[in-house]
């Protein structure tokens, strides 16, 4: 079985700093670390990995330089390979303009590995954006089945069964391979690298994808150009206020209660 | 049983005018007051409780107790083990927790003053923003400083920093008679007569009651890298820990432990963190080190020998740690092995132990023989590092009397072989109550006759901690 997993590389802070004048994120002076639901996404291809040895794992980023170090994690954590889509051109991308570009890179990096991925493997969402877009755009792209919100993951014959978080509960989902799921935080967390791996992941070449070699994407919906996002203002919402239960010693007079305050909050 | 004089209205009256608003009494005393953490050594309840909140106010109140002849404890966060706290001839606990201000910080000599309440994990974070690094870090990060003082606590980086002692620059006391007095000075050497500051550090509350504290800070590291080496055999495991230092590795931790107790304490925790099988192998033991430095790049060397010394030593893998979440947690399940173990058991008991690092396989070994000839459980950990054993006899099921007898048995066992491998009772949480009658046997008469001829010094009518460190109540005549 062939997994592409996507990851990204994110501000380790929950105060993302934004830049005023293009309301982009600025990454100088944040610590950076893997999207922690990326991490759980390589984690439960690493799983299919462990019941599978034959499984080839490759990771796929789109970002600057420095999202190297993030995909070297992934090499020491469980990878096989990994690729660095990086251009100027793409920078600006909203998340249509990104998952097209994934969409287009994952096309070649087929090509260039000669595989077919069966799964293409995402985290639900990046904790800088959380727009929890870009895996089903990529799978709208690509025109592949999707499952979002994946705990974890088992490989079958005829496909994949998905346990996927719900309100009440789990639910499994077959779905025909290829596909592509997107994971959520699940009861365990990415396994420790080992030295061996680490030490491999330090001196692993990571192939370097560009506009040039890129062939396959129309300039015109890559980058700011190919965004219909338009950032009107970006600003880190106020702490809401804890609420509180109101709770008497009967019904009646808690709604008593309840609509005393309300009406002194002039809300009725 | 040393003779006090019992607490009359009057003297509560003065108490009152001494600290006022900060004095308790009777039903309203916290019940947390008459113990630490190790109840098995008994709790009493104190007639009275003073949430000190100033050096004058801590004087004001000694020099009424010490004027009625009236017994003092004073209590930090009451996390110790030894039942160095608890006030074992009633009358008056003063608890520093309201002491809980950081004064001021020296960057240009790295240090800080902190009034004794202040946490550790208050001051270690606080020490971040500044750059800076206080380097002490015992296992429960609750405890105030005067604590980790008063006991000169040691804890995990102790192997490459030292213990508390080593960054204890001057500190403010307040006598038993109720004087203010000074010791030590920001400086890094001294010749000046005898350290009345290093005679305070470890005297558990016996001496003096230290009200602010300067301690030594250092930059703080630019990066950090655990290792974790899981071994089938803690004799294998334990054997491989004297090679860090043979081959200069210098880690700023180096801990063992068997797989029993890190699952009591992932269980603790709700999360599983370390693997317990490699490869189909079962795992029985863990060696746990970290390394700081500059940089990564420093870094990457060292871990790369480290680790490749540590696979000739026979673990079955070894995994890193360098990113925050993943330092985190594994440190998180370490520091929670007491919480894990107090969960599981009724009955505790513990000691700390220190022997010569290369004396730690030996001394294992020996604690496993022994074992076998009781009937609670024996779990331990260690700071492998430094020699430093954690040693805990746990039983659901024993009488509370028949348990106490064999583990004071089991105890003096240990001991005697402790001092014959040359090491010493307690490596940092101290004697208190729980212990003095171990110290004697371990220490000699004379040397116990030194340090009662210094208690009495500091201490004239022993109202100080009474019961506590070399003070044995059931001793004639004292």
């Amino acid at each position: 079985m062939n997994i592409l997993v996507c990851v990204k590389q994110v501000p380790d802070t929950n105060e993302i700093k934004i830049d005023p004048v293009t309301n982009t994120l600025v990454r100088d002076g944040v610590p950076s670390i893997v999207n922690p639901f990326d991490g759980y996404a390589l984690e439960a291809a690493a799983r299919i990995k462990d019941d599978a040895p034959d499984t080839k794992i490759v990771v796929l980023s789109m970002g600057p330089q420095q999202a190297e170090n993030a995909l070297r994690e992934c090499l020491a954590i469980a990878a096989d390979k990994a690729y660095l889509v990086t251009d100027r051109a793409f920078g600006g991308s909203d998340t249509l303009a990104t998952s097209y570009i994934l969409s287009k890179s994952i096309a070649k990096v087929e090509e260039l590995e000669g595989v077919k991925f069966d799964a293409i493997f995402c985290g639900k969402q990046a904790i800088d954006g959380d727009t929890a877009q870009v895996g089903p755009e990529i799978a709208e792209h690509l025109g592949y089945p999707q499952v979002t919100y994946a705990l974890e993951v088992k490989s079958a014959a005829d496909g994949l069964h998905v346990y996927r978080e719900a309100e009440d509960g789990k639910e499994v989902i077959g779905v025909q391979m290829p596909c592509l799921v997107t994971f959520t935080k699940p009861s365990f967390d990415p396994r420790f690298p080992t030295i061996k791996r680490k030490m491999a992941a330090r001196k692993a070449q990571i192939t370097q994808l560009t506009a040039a070699e890129l062939t396959n994407i129309d300039p015109a919906h890559a980058g700011l150009k190919g965004s219909p996002t338009k950032v009107k203002r970006t600003y880190v919402p106020p702490r809401k206020e804890a609420g509180f239960v109101v709770k008497e010693e009967t019904t009646e007079a808690s709604a008593q209660k309840l609509y005393g305050l309300l009406n002194k909050a002039h809300v009725i | 049983m040393e003779n006090y004089d019992p607490i009359t209205q009057e003297i509560l009256a003065e108490l009152e005018k001494a600290a006022p608003g900060h004095v308790i009494t009777g039903a309203d005393v916290n019940p947390d007051y008459s113990r630490d953490e190790m109840p098995i050594y008994g709790t009493r309840m104190p007639d009275v409780t003073i949430d000190v909140q100033s050096t004058e106010e801590v004087a004001a109140v000694m020099k009424i107790c010490y004027e009625h002849n009236i017994p003092v404890t004073t209590r930090g966060a009451g996390t110790g083990l030894v039942g160095g706290c608890t006030p074992v001839c009633g009358g008056v606990v003063l608890c520093t927790m309201r002491m809980n201000k950081i004064l001021s910080y020296d960057l240009e000599n790295f240090a800080v003053t902190v009034q004794s309440g202040v946490l550790l994990q208050q001051l270690a974070e606080d020490a971040l923003k500044h750059g800076c690094m206080y380097p002490p870090d015992p296992g429960e990060k609750m405890a105030t400083l005067g604590g980790n003082v008063a006991t000169n606590a040691g804890g995990m980086r102790a192997v490459k920093y030292g213990a508390t002692r080593d960054y204890v620059r001057a500190m403010t006391v307040v006598l038993p008679t109720g004087e203010i007095t000074h010791f030590g000075a920001t400086v890094s050497k001294t010749s000046s007569g005898y350290s009345l500051l290093n005679l305070m550090i470890g005297s558990e509350g016996t001496l003096g009651i230290i009200t602010e504290l300067t301690l030594k800070l250092i930059p703080a590291p630019q990066a950090t890298v655990s290792l974790m080496a899981p071994f089938e055999e803690l004799a294998v495991c334990i054997s491989a820990v004297p090679k860090f230092f043979m081959k200069h590795f210098r880690p700023q931790a180096l801990e063992f432990f068997e797989k029993e107790i890190l699952i009591s304490s992932e269980e603790y925790l709700g999360k599983q963190v370390f693997p317990r099988k490699i490869d189909g192998t079962d795992v029985g033991a863990y060696l746990l080190v970290t390394f700081d430095g500059e940089s990564m790049d420093e870094l990457n060397s060292i871990v790369e020998s480290a680790s490749e010394m540590l696979l000739e030593e026979g673990a079955l893998d070894v995994l890193v740690a360098d990113t925050a979440p993943k330092l985190k947690d594994i440190w998180a399940t370490r520091s929670s092995f007491l919480e894990g173990i107090e969960e599981q058991t009724k009955l505790l008991d513990e000691c700390d132990v220190v022997v010569p690092v290369n004396k730690i396989a030996s001394y294992v070994a020996y604690v496993n023989e022994i074992k076998q000839n009781y009937n609670f459980e024996v779990k331990y950990f260690g700071h492998a590092g430094d020699g430093n054993l954690h040693i805990y006899t746990c039983s659901t099921e024993m009488e509370e009397a028949e348990f106490k007898k064999q583990v004071d048995q089991f105890l003096s066992t240990l001991y005697q072989k402790t001092i014959e491998l040359g090491g010493q009772i307690s490596g940092e949480h101290g004697i208190g109550y729980g212990k003095v009658h171990f110290l004697e046997n371990a220490l000699g008469p004379v040397n116990m006759e030194l340090m009662r001829g210094i208690k009495k010094v500091f201490d004239p009518k022993m109202i100080l901690n009474p019961g506590k460190v070399c003070m044995d109540l059931m001793r004639k005549g004292e």
